[in-house]
Order: structure tokens, then sequence, then C-alpha cells
């Protein structure tokens, strides 16, 4: 528990000091939805990872935080705080009541399912253009705003959305050491096992679809209001896949693991924008090598290339 | 002594040449979604804005500064444009940007350059980008409003008055259906079906058939390439008898290349670049049009469409604007407002005050494929 | 112009539609079979069975035949290369590992092709022309024919290769039990790369039988790998018949989805129909109910 603190104060320590390291304002933007994708990342992981149940829709969830809370705030006035609570909440309840047919399938069965839930959700925005603006997106979202300080600009943005990240992490953590992480984890090895031992898989797995749903709004609310503006395109199924790469990049089950994975899928494309033309083929290359030499993900990698490289300082690493 | 003084003169002029000589390029940002799904439009904007500017700097830059051209690809990613053009205002710190080339992408970052004052040429279709009109928005490509317009009237004055619309559900689409659907009662028009198909769809023959079975007259279709060219297709598979109307959105010869015989008859709007060779000697535009023309031909070995020409009309529109005033955002701002019957490649523009898109529905003329070629619709 | 004449043109649309997508499914299924990976890669395959034929068509003015053999051979060897470079080296991954690898290798393969042909959408002309065939009060054109006649063959080289040759049995073996399957002599590695040389040329007919009716550019991989995949799905990841139903399935519940209820929505509400049988049946349409393995 102690090296979890320790990694925990890390974090926070890096969190609190990018401002000062980034005072120009596009990495700090930048930044901002590297904590985004982060709480993405941890929020599929949870599912992906622990309780080992595949979604190809999680944009569809991402997508309808930033649409209830969009269309709340831009079209009825509702105070945005309030927009994202409810948009959590909805969004949650949605998935738990989903959740219950949808994670009876296994394998690519649920993937399909999820998939084809992330479409549905998809089109919905494109098509319900009297309520969503359609393709061409809905405009004129608030910021959020805590009494007279609203968070308007990047800096800002910045420390309110990895406020939430760094919460996000912390209730991962400690959801992973807690007795419904290893429960989860036995679901993961074998669901008949866990059952025999008297785990309520259903309602778990149902549970935990939920949860990962709820942290998806609330990072989709964030996401509208610090655009102040949202449009389908951003929530399609190419994301839900980059979601799946973040997590299994990073390495599935481990938290960090997905901090890791969102960052550099995150960072990506802005330091091969340099390449122009060529960064598509570079990003393909890198997600092809950094899994066939990675398997177990960055978080495993790293080290254990690092340990290679310095075959003396082998130990220390658990 | 004699050294001192000749170091000292040597610097002196050198100091006072320094500012002359290393004067700072003036920095223009663009966003264009040169990959990705509205690459049609990103790719020809980019290499035509790219071609304007090494023209410029050719000929000795505005007022004896070069100009550096910064471009990002969104992708047509409303997300991405965002981020883009923070970077542009904050780490490029620009004068002024061209682009995006979508409605969508354009509506994402209106707050950032009115906040940041940049003014910012958009090179995409949506009439509500500049309506209501904001201070430093302006517009190249022509609204979709006044193509729609120009096909109403010609179907009034042909006596139709059922049509079914076919629309995709992109931005483009949904923008001109908007449009089609908002002007119908000028033109005593109904709009018996309303069918729309998703931009990947490889057949539309279901929609169609739906359209056969109803009462329209006309059939009016607003996409891009390639959902245009298989409801062309289709229609001809089902036998389809009505007349068929496109959209500008596929006034290039890709269309005809891809629809084949099946585009004969169509009639579409389109922006003057197209037929730039049928105008009249006295259409002001015809100089600009011709040359472009040229011009992009000799670059790219590639025909030059109207998408390119709206980034050609940003750019020169800018070059002008600085060429009056300097490269002081809030400069080029006002001096863009004041331009007047400035003939481009996508109309004549002239903006105001009230008006950030400048152009009438004179900038369309109507179009109708004949022998694989166009001619234009009297 | 009556209702059951509309249905009649609904229904045809959906099965011409429906097999496209059957012919895709069927190389994501043999893929399946055979490693038990699902192979994101499929529609890239299609692709350049399509931008392959425009190339040699346009640029070289190949006549027709020799341009859909010249594609059908590159495109095998691109799955060839593939397979050697990034599947082989890394066998011992997990599942989730190898899709993300196929995800890369698509992503890569489209990229290729975006910068060797440019962003381009390109036509070719149908193989028999483009005067359309009428059945009653509806159509179809000549094109169609092409891609029943191919699906047709397609199940039927499939069923006979897998059932009555030693290869097709020995990839049945290792997909059932790869361990079992070397045990008894089978070269697994070899039946794994035989399967990536048969989907993709698989995939390369889908691409330019398609081509005429669809038109193609770099990135209709996507799309079209999309629907393939949910075809095979729907259909149980079978190599035969199962995934061919699959397809048309969808392609039905589409078209008559557009028809009927909402071109917009058409496609939700083909996807809502197939979750909720999945609900009903979470084995799968065409499969029997099997004990999960502890």
């Amino acid at each position: 528990m102690k090296r979890e603190l320790v990694k925990y104060l890390l974090l926070v320590a890096a969190a609190v000091s990018m401002p000062y390291f980034f005072s120009d304002g596009y990495m700090m933007n930048v930044l901002v939805f590297v904590g985004i994708n982060t709480m993405l990342a941890v929020a599929l992981n949870l599912l992906l990872g622990f309780a080992g149940q595949i979604s190809l829709g999680h944009a569809g969830f991402f997508g309808l935080g930033a649409y209830i809370s969009g269309v709340l705030t831009a079209t009825h006035q509702v105070n945005p705080w309030l927009a994202m609570l409810i948009a959590a909440i909805a969004v949650s309840f949605l998935a738990f009541l989903i959740g219950f047919p949808i994670l009876k399938l296994k394998g690519h069965y649920l993937a399909m399912a999820t998939l084809g839930l992330g479409i549905i959700i998809y089109i919905v925005f494109n098509e319900a253009v009297d309520i969503t603006g359609g393709p061409s997106g809905l405009s004129g979202i608030p910021n959020l705003a805590l009494g007279s300080l609203v968070f308007d600009n990047d800096v800002k943005n910045y420390c309110l959305v990895w406020t939430f990240t760094i919460v996000t992490i912390l209730l991962a953590v400690n959801l992973a050491h807690s007795r419904i992480g290893r429960a989860l984890r036995a679901i993961h090895d074998s669901e008949v096992a866990a059952r025999v031992m008297g785990v309520n898989v259903r309602l778990l797995k149902v549970q935990i679809f939920a949860l990962s749903a709820f942290i998806s709004a609330v990072a989709g609310s964030l996401y509208a209001h610090v655009m102040t503006f949202a449009a389908p395109a951003s929530f399609g199924f190419h994301f839900s896949v980059e979601l799946v790469t973040m997590v299994i990049i990073g390495g599935l089950g481990s938290i960090y693991g997905s901090l890791f994975g969102a960052t550099l899928l995150t960072l990506l494309p802005e330091l091969l924008r340099t390449f122009q033309d060529y960064d598509i083929i570079i990003y393909g290359l890198i997600l092809i090598l950094v899994t066939m030499f990675m398997p177990g993900g960055l978080v495993q990698g790293i080290p254990s290339l690092l340990g290679a490289l310095l075959p003396k300082k082998k130990e220390g690493r658990g | 002594m004699k050294r001192i003084a000749l170091f000292s003169v040597t610097l002196l002029l050198l100091t006072g040449v320094i500012p002359a000589f290393a004067a700072q390029p003036i920095k223009i940002g663009a966003l264009f979604a040169i990959t990705g799904p509205a690459s049609f439009l990103g790719e020809p904007e980019r290499n035509t804005a790219q071609m304007v500017v090494d023209e410029i700097n050719k000929k000795g830059g505005i007022k004896g500064r070069k100009v550096e051209f910064i471009a990002y690809d969104t992708q047509g990613d409303a997300t991405k444009a965002k981020q883009l053009v923070n970077k542009l205002i904050k780490n490029d710190k620009v004068s002024a940007i061209v682009g995006p080339s979508t409605t969508g992408e354009t509506m994402a970052i209106l707050d950032d350059v009115e906040k940041a004052g940049i003014p910012l040429i958009s090179c995409a279709a949506g009439s509500k980008i500049t309506d209501p009109v904001k201070k430093f928005v302006f517009k190249t490509a022509q609204n979709d409003s006044l193509a729609v317009a120009k096909i109403y009237e010609y179907l009034k004055k042909k006596n139709m008055t059922r049509v079914a619309i076919l629309t995709v559900s992109d931005g483009f689409g949904s923008s001109g259906r908007e449009q089609l659907k908002a002007q119908v009662a000028n033109y005593g028009i109904q709009i018996v079906v309303d069918d729309t198909y998703a931009p990947k769809d490889t057949d539309m023959t279901s929609q169609l058939t739906k359209i056969r079975g109803s009462q329209a007259q006309a059939v009016i279709c607003w996409g891009t390439n390639p959902g245009p060219a298989v409801i062309a297709k289709n229609a001809k598979q089902l036998g389809l008898k009505l007349p068929l109307f496109m959209s500008h959105g596929v006034s290039s010869k890709k269309f005809i290349e891809l629809a084949g015989d099946a585009a004969e008859g169509i009639i579409l709007p389109s922006g003057k670049v197209l037929v730039a060779d049928l105008l009249s000697k006295n259409d002001k535009q015809k100089q600009s049009l011709i040359s472009f023309v040229k011009d992009y031909q000799s670059h790219f070995k590639a025909e030059g469409d109207h998408f390119g020409g709206h980034a050609w009309d940003a750019v020169m529109l800018l070059k002008h604007a600085i060429g009056r005033r300097g490269e002081a955002p809030a400069a080029i701002a006002a001096e863009l407002e004041k331009t007047r019957n400035f003939a481009g490649i996508g109309g004549t523009f002239t903006f105001s005050p009230q008006d950030h898109a400048g152009l009438t529905k004179d900038a369309f003329v109507l179009v109708e494929i004949k022998n694989k070629d166009w001619v234009l619709v009297k | 112009m009556n209702l059951s004449d509309q249905l009649i043109q609904f229904l045809l649309s959906g099965f011409a539609t429906g097999s496209i997508y059957a012919l895709i499914g069927l190389g994501f299924s043999i893929i399946y079979n055979a490693t038990g990976i699902i192979n994101f890669a499929q529609g890239e395959f299609v692709m350049l069975g399509g931008m392959v034929t425009v190339f040699f068509l346009t640029s070289l003015h190949i006549p027709l035949p020799a341009a859909i053999l010249g594609a059908v051979a590159i495109t095998t060897f691109v799955g060839l290369l593939f397979e050697r470079l990034a599947i082989r080296p890394i066998r011992k991954a997990t599942p989730i590992n190898l899709v993300i690898i196929t995800i890369g290798g698509s992503i890569l393969i489209r990229g290729l092709a975006m910068l060797i042909w440019g962003k381009d959408t390109h036509a070719i002309p149908g193989f028999s022309g483009e005067e359309p065939i009428m059945i009653g009060n509806a159509s179809l054109l000549p094109q169609h024919l092409w891609i029943f006649g191919m699906t047709t063959l397609a199940i039927i080289a499939s069923k006979v290769f897998f059932n009555y040759t030693i290869s097709g049995k020995a990839m049945r073996a290792c997909a059932f039990n790869p361990r079992a399957a070397s045990l008894i002599g089978i070269d697994v590695k070899r039946m794994v790369l035989f399967s990536f040389v048969i989907s993709s040329a698989m995939g390369s007919v889908a691409g330019f039988i398609i081509a005429p009716l669809t038109m193609t550019s770099y990135d209709v991989g996507i799309m079209l790998g999309l629907k393939g995949f949910c075809a095979a799905i729907i259909g149980g990841m079978s190599s035969g018949l199962g995934t061919v139903l699959g397809g048309i399935i969808l392609g039905v519940l589409e078209s008559l989805g557009a028809g009927l209820i909402s071109s917009g929505y058409k496609d939700a509400v083909a996807f809502i129909i197939l979750l909720l049988i999945l609900f009903i049946r979470p084995q799968g349409i065409f499969k029997r109910a099997e004990s999960e393995r502890v």
C-alpha cells in the first residue's frame, strides 16, 4: 500500500508542476485532453483490464456525457455542474439497464454488441438534429465556473480536468485493491470459478460497467464544457478503438498504465505533426511495434527494456 | 583609430540595416482537413493556399515582407481543429487564419478566434458561420442558401412544385437540408420526400425506390463524392425518370468520372471556376479564374476546383488587407471588412459590417452535364 | 408504384448489399477460425483489391482481367508479408494484443495507400455493362450477378476446401486445438500463414468486384470492414453459409430500415434488431450453445 501512496504522490507532484514547465498555452491545451483521455482509459480499463469485458462502444458513453451536459446547459440553461451530475447519473443508469443483457454475451459477441451500441448512439447524435444540432455540432456550451472563477483558459481548464483525473485514478487504484477488485480479477480469470466462490458475477459485471460509464460521462461532460462545443465525429467507432488501444498499450489491468497509454496516444499525433502526411504511417508502425515488443504494455515494457539496457540494476522491480 | 572608426561605422550601418533585412515574416496560419473524410476539400485548399503564398513570396512578399505559411491538418475533426487553432494563436502567433474546411470545425473554433481577436477566413459553406456576424470571422465559400436559391429559382421557372430531397448525414448535407427546407415557402415548393444517407453508404436504391413511389417531380441530392455518384448510378438502375439536381459539392470533373453515363443530364449550381472558359469577356471574375486554373494545373497536374478556390480567395483577401494597413490582427479584420468588389474565384466579394460572407447568388451558375462536360443552363 | 413492388426492390437491394458484406465477412471468419484473431486489417485487403485494380487500369492501361489478377497477387502478397512480419514473430501474444496489431496494420496499409495513390475516389466500369436487369418492377445491375456468383463460388470453394482437402482439414484442426494439431504433425505456423493468404486473396476479390458499384478510395476499408465484421459475427464466425446469411440479414435489415422506417436511422435499426437477437440468443444466431471451458 505504501508503494501506491508513493506513486500517487509522484503523480500529484507531476500534475501540479506541469503548468510551471509549460507556461506557453498550447502544451497546456494538449495536456487538458491528455487528462480527459486518461479518465476514459482508466474507466475502460476497469472493465477491460479488471473484469475482462471488452467494450467497443465507450466513445458512445463519452459522447452521451458531452451531449447531455451540452444540451442541458446550452439549450436549457441548466447549471453546468448540475448538468454534469445529471449526465453522469443518466448515462450510468442507462449502462446499468443495458448491462444486464449485454454482459451476458461473451467474446466477440460482446465486442459486436458494444460496437453496435456505440454506433446507435453515434447515429442518434447525427440524426436528432433538433436536439443535438446534427453533424455540424452543438455550440454555445458554457464553461464551468466556481463562483467568479470561470474555467475559460487552458491553465484553468488544466487544473479543473486534472483534479478530476487524479480523483479518478485514486478511486480506481483503491477499487483495484479492494475486495471488489479481487472479485473482478477472479471473473477475468474464470467466471465459473468466481461464481463457485460466491461472487455475484452478473451483478458485479453490470455494476462495473455502470461505474465505467459514469466516469466516461463525467469525462464527456468536462470535454463539452472545455471545448464549449460538441460534434458527433469526435465520438465515433474510431475513438472507441483508440480508447481500447490506449488501455492495451498502457497495460491491461494497470491503472497507471492507462495514464501512460492515454498520454502516449494523445501526444503522439502532436509529435508526429512535423512529418505531415507521413504521420499516419508512423502512428500505425508505432502501434504495431509497441504491441509486438511490449506485449504487457508500457508499464511492464519500459522497465524490462531498461532492465535489458542496464543489466546490473535488474533487481528492485516487482 | 581608423580601424575603430571603420568598425563603428560598420556597426552603425549593420544595426541600422538589420531591422530592414531581418524583418520578421508575416505569419499566416491555416487549418485544413488535409486527411480524413473531408480531404477532398482540405487537400486542394492546402495546395492552393501554399501555391498562392509561394507566388506572393516569389514576387517579393507583401510590401517587401515574406509571408510564412503554417498549415495544420485537422483531419476534419472538430476536437483537433480546436486544439490546433490554439496552437496557431498561442505558439505560432499568427496574424490571421485561413480555414477550416468544414462548417462543424469552423463553428468549434469561433469562440477562440473571437476571444483572441485573430481574423479567420473560413473555407466552409455553412451560412451560420457569419450569421450572426462576428467581428473577426469571414468566409469565402459560397453560402448553401445561395446554391439552394439557384436551384429553386430554376424549378419555379419550370413549374415544378413537388421535390424529393436526399441529403448526406454530415455537416455539408445537414446544412443543405436546413436551407432546402427553410426556403420552400419563398418559391411555393413542397418537399414530399425528405430522406438522408450516410457518407460511406454504398447503395441508395431504397431511398430512390421510395422517391419513385412518391409524387415528386424532381430530386435534389445534397452531398459530396462519392455518394452522389452512387445515387446517380442507382437512379439509372431503377429507371428513375425524374430530373436530378445535385449540389455544388460535386462540381468537379471527378463527379463526371465517377458517375459515368449516369451523370448525363444532371443539373447543379456551381462556382464559375468550372466554366471559366465559357464565361463572357465582361465577366469580372474571368481573369482570376483563368489564372487560377492555369496555375493549379501547372503546379499539381490536376484540375483546380472551386474548393481550392476558397483558399485562393482567402489568401488573396488577406494579401490585400495586409497590404493596406499591415499585419496587426485588428487592422486586418477592419480592412477585410472594407473589401469591395474583389473579383475572386468563388465570386465577387463585398464585405460590410453587416455581411462577412460577401457574395450574392450571382456567385453561382447553373450547369448541366452533357457529353461528359459542363454546359451553362440559361 | 405500389408497396409490394417497392418491397421487392428493398429486398433485392438488401440482398445485393448483403452479398457484398458476406463476401468481406468470409475473410474475417477464415482467419478467425485458423488463428483466433479478429483481423481488423481485413477491410484494407478489400480496399487494396479495388485500388490496385484501378491503378493497373488507369495508370498502366492494362486490360481488366490482367489488372484483376495483378490486384489479387499484390494484395495476397501484402497479406503474406503482414503475417510474416507482424503476426508470426509474436505467436505467444494474447488475442487482444493481436487485434491491436491488426488495427495498427490497417492504419499502416491505409496510410501507405493514401501516400501512393492519393485521396481521390475512383470508379471501375461494370464488368458486363451498366444496363439494368428488370425482375418484375424491380431492378438489378449485371455487376450484382457477378457478386452473387462470386459469393456462391466462395461458399462452395470454402466448403470443399475445409471438408475435403488435407490442408483444409488441418486448418480446422488448428482452429480447434493448435497444440493437439501440432502434436499430430500439422505445421500450425504454415496454416496461419495460409489462412492470411486465403483471406487476403478473398478480400481483394471482394474489393475489385464491388468497386464498379461502390467506387473505391484509400479509406473504403473502414466501413466495409466494419460491415463485413458484423456479417461474420452474426453468422457465428462460420467460414461458409453462416457468414453469408449474416451478411444478407444485415443488408436486408438496412435496406428495409431505409425504405420503410427512416433512412437516417437505418444503420441504427439494423443494429437494434441485431442486439435484440443477440440478447435472445447470446451464443449467436447460427451456433448451437457451447459449454464454456473453465
